[in-house]
């Protein structure tokens, strides 16, 4: 009969058009922006610096090693190095950077910053409602806007944030026990040195 | 009675309307006088147009000079390069690295096969093995990217053809399934930037296996009922059978690869030939066409689809645990030795390369992609001849371009 | 299949007067290639495509490749006399390579499903004799790479169908894909300039400050 195939596909469409009403899966509109999907935990916009603690300044991870300015494909990150250092979260006083700009107009979310970045410094973001009315730097973040705390991270991408944490924590355990050993050794050093003021020059060996 | 309308310039009247015959009585009601030229045929001439660069049915900003006799096309020539970005030559001052989020954009629809592409061809210049877990995820990000690829391509060729949105739509509430899981994987839904050199840039998340082996399970479902929906379909059997039709020879010395050789009969996929991967684990067919016009090439997309599916469930049940990275592999710093090397898979759309020449630095000395939609484009002229405007659209739209990759 | 050195000797045998040349790859993907010289390529081209052994019906890639003129140092050890006795020394060699331009062609077959075989070809130097055969008559899809290696590095291929510019648009002038192309001074503002475009954008606004 002819039109049996356009018969048989106007079903179809009869089906997904009341199956809409009785089953979920068939209406799939979410509608925004009062209904919200919920963002996937590795979902990633753009970067931002985290810093532990409280103190954006003195809890940045981010010693200004350039390394992710050197491996950004579209170079939309700038760096300017302090001159002074400030001691980093094991205690050992590292630089930072005094400029960190990234102009997100360039930044394509690869995430070539965050894979090399040596010192967990640098993560990617999920937030993507950023429109700015300023056309001429409004989408050049700073370092302040860039820097947001460790437990925002924890917020947004839980598992990786707890595998940086552990790893952050062993290494500051691994630090603190050498600086024991060190001091350790270095007092017992100090002590041998106290129990015998003079040295005496060893006998010549005896021939038999 | 009658009036005579349409003359032109108050010449010879061109048509005579005759308002006392009833209308609708299955006579028309107008007679046309034929102009006649000197030599005693009829007049014409032949009418250049420019479809595009801003069409809604060139997939992107793509030209074609059409010269046009009535309604049938004399001759026909692609203009494109509106999207050119250059990427060869940026990729020749970045490092190898920082070129592989540069591939995702080439073709957009299926950035996971791009950077599988691109990472190959390195391999292959450095000497590099993926772990089998690594092989594993590829082929599994590879057959969902098909997936994604073909839907898309099904419903878009519907959509040119006047199908207002229907199959377009229902194709994308699958393919979001699909992209779901890789924003779970990777980050992004399209610009995954997922393959290294030497494996993987992340594991699986917990639960991803799960999640991919219920929507693998549930896609048979769907492709059944797009069947349903579309391949009796008398307007499209109309539209597409017997147009654009690709003869065997002609597709084999024309460079064509992909669906579309297969559509003309040729047996030739690059999964089977090379056997690039691990895909000589796997069981699966390669279905082929018999007339090579463009319902065969519609077809053929359709049954790829449940080949991948199977390929998909094979991989799923057997994935290996473990590393997913050659420890030779360098993240920074990586210098391959001076050489070349080209390293090619079967893309959704046909063969997509990469040829490297390496002199020794970080940067490549030349890199070349070999795009699959640019030399599919070759022969759209010699389809086109003879049919009328309407399936120079419908062609076109079953040659499956993207102007991401046709420009790079 | 069979091996090049095999392959270069049938060439040579079936094609008379050509000069074939094959040029090492020493990664470790070991894809050695075929040089053929301009004249007998298409003659070269078709015993490829027809040889029943070979059947390389499928022409995959077209690629441009620039060679600038360079200047090559390699360490080389020469006998020479130091203080008298005769020593092997190493010393520094400097050759000068011409420059060229080079097309590179990777076949396969459609039929046998072996491959690639590839042929470079090489033009005489960069400037006036930039001309190579073209393969389009033996392989049809070579029309559009050829129109891009013509586009973009400036190669005339004598005997293409249709040689006109395909990516860049018709009344552009130089060749972009070579390693000397300078850009044109087509300086926009932009918001945040850095590197290669804070110089640029330097050299375009000092003659203004200057005037």
């Amino acid at each position: 009969m002819l039109g049996e195939g356009i018969i048989k596909g106007l079903a179809e469409t009869a089906k997904n058009f009341v199956g809409s009403y009785v089953d979920g899966e068939r209406l799939t509109t979410v509608q925004y922006p009062e209904e919200r999907i919920a963002a996937k935990e590795a979902a990633r916009n753009f970067p931002f610096l985290v810093f532990d603690g409280s103190d954006p300044h003195a809890g940045l991870r981010c010693v200004a090693c350039q390394i992710c300015e050197k491996e950004c494909p579209p170079k939309c990150i700038y760096i300017t190095k302090s001159k002074d250092k400030k001691p980093d979260y094991i205690g050992k006083p590292q630089f930072y950077p005094a400029v960190f700009d990234i102009d997100i107009s360039v930044c394509m979310s690869c995430q070539i910053c965050v894979e090399v970045c040596p010192f967990e410094a640098i993560k990617m973001d999920n937030e993507f409602e950023l429109s700015n009315t300023d056309r001429f730097g409004g989408l050049l973040l700073d370092k302040n806007q860039l820097a947001k705390s460790n437990d925002f991270y924890r917020k947004i991408h839980p598992t990786e944030a707890a595998e940086v944490d552990a790893r952050l924590a062993a290494e500051k355990e691994k630090a603190e026990a050498k600086a024991k050993a060190d001091a350790e050794a270095k007092a017992r050093a100090a002590a041998a040195k106290a129990a015998a003021p003079s040295v005496t020059k060893p006998a010549p060996l005896q021939t038999t | 009675m009658s009036s005579t309308i349409l003359t032109d310039k108050g010449e010879t009247p061109v048509a005579s309307v005759d308002i006392s015959a009833p209308e609708g009585a299955g006579q028309p009601n107008y007679t046309l006088t034929p102009r006649t030229s000197s030599t005693g045929g009829i007049e014409s001439e032949l009418l250049e147009v420019a479809m595009g660069p801003q069409h809604p049915s060139t997939h992107g900003v793509f030209r074609m000079d059409v010269v046009l006799d009535g309604e049938r096309i004399v001759k026909l020539k692609p203009v494109f390069g509106y999207l050119h970005r250059n990427h060869e030559k940026i990729a020749e001052n970045t490092t190898y690295l920082a070129s592989m989020p540069y591939t995702d954009r080439l073709d957009y629809f299926c950035s996971l096969t791009n950077n599988w592409a691109y990472a190959l061809a390195v391999e292959k210049l450095a000497g590099l093995q993926p772990p089998e877990r690594a092989e594993y995820i590829r082929v599994i990000t590879a057959e969902l990217t098909r997936l994604v690829n073909h839907t898309a391509l099904i419903g878009f060729l519907l959509q040119d053809m006047g199908a207002s949105g229907t199959p377009l739509m229902y194709a994308f509430r699958e393919r979001e399934k699909i992209l779901d899981l890789f924003e779970s994987l990777t980050g992004a839904r399209m610009m995954c930037n997922y393959m290294r050199f030497g494996g993987c840039r992340c594991d699986l998340p917990a639960g991803w296996l799960d999640e991919t082996k219920q929507v693998v399970a549930a896609f048979p479902q769907f492709l059944d009922e797009y069947d349903r929906l579309l391949s009796e379909n008398e307007i499209l059997i109309a539209r597409t059978q017997g147009v654009g039709i690709l003869p065997h020879e002609l597709a084999i010395n024309a460079s064509i690869t992909g669906p579309m050789l297969r559509a003309s009969g040729v047996n030739y996929d690059i999964r089977k030939v090379d056997k690039y991967g691990i895909y000589d684990r796997f069981s699966f067919r390669v279905p082929l066409g018999e007339h090579g016009d463009v319902y065969d090439r519609y077809m053929i997309r359709l049954l790829e689809m449940h080949e991948s599916l199977k390929i998909l469930e094979q991989a799923l049940k057997d994935i290996p645990s473990g590393p997913i990275m050659d420890p030779k592999a360098k993240i920074r710093g990586f210098r391959p030795k001076t050489g070349e090397a080209y390293g090619r898979i079967e893309g959704p759309k046909g063969e997509l390369g990469f040829y490297l020449i390496s002199d020794g630095s970080p940067n490549p000395y030349r890199y070349r992609v070999r795009p699959p939609s640019l030399i599919n484009l070759t022969i759209l002229e010699d389809m086109c001849l003879g049919q009328t405007v309407a399936d120079v659209v419908v062609i076109l739209g079953s040659v499956d371009i993207v102007l991401g990759e046709v420009d790079r | 299949m069979e091996t090049l050195e095999q392959l270069k000797s049938r060439i040579e045998s079936a094609v008379v007067g050509v000069r074939v040349e094959i040029i090492r790859n020493d990664s470790p993907s070991a894809q050695h290639s075929l040089l053929v010289d301009g004249e007998h390529a298409v003659a070269v081209g078709r015993f490829l495509r027809d040889d029943p052994q070979l059947r390389l019906d499928y022409c995959s890639n077209v690629t441009g490749v620039d060679w600038p003129d360079a200047e090559i140092t390699e360490k080389v050890k020469v006998k020479k006399l130091v203080d008298g006795a005769e020593k092997e020394v190493e010393e520094v060699k400097k050759t000068r390579r011409a420059g060229c331009l080079e097309a590179v062609y990777h076949l396969y077959s459609m039929e046998l499903k072996h491959g690639p075989v590839i042929l470079r070809l090489r033009t005489g130097d960069r400037m006036d004799e930039a001309h190579l055969p073209s393969l389009t008559p033996v392989w049809r899809g070579c029309e559009f790479q050829e129109r891009e290696v013509y586009d973009l590095y400036g190669i005339i291929f004598d005997g293409h169908p249709d040689l006109r510019r395909i990516l860049m648009w018709d009344g552009f002038k130089d060749h972009p894909m070579r390693k000397d192309y300078v850009e044109p001074d087509d300086y926009e503002y932009e918001p945040t300039p850095h590197d290669e475009v804070l110089e640029k954008a330097k050299r375009h606004l000092q003659p203004e400050a200057k005037a």
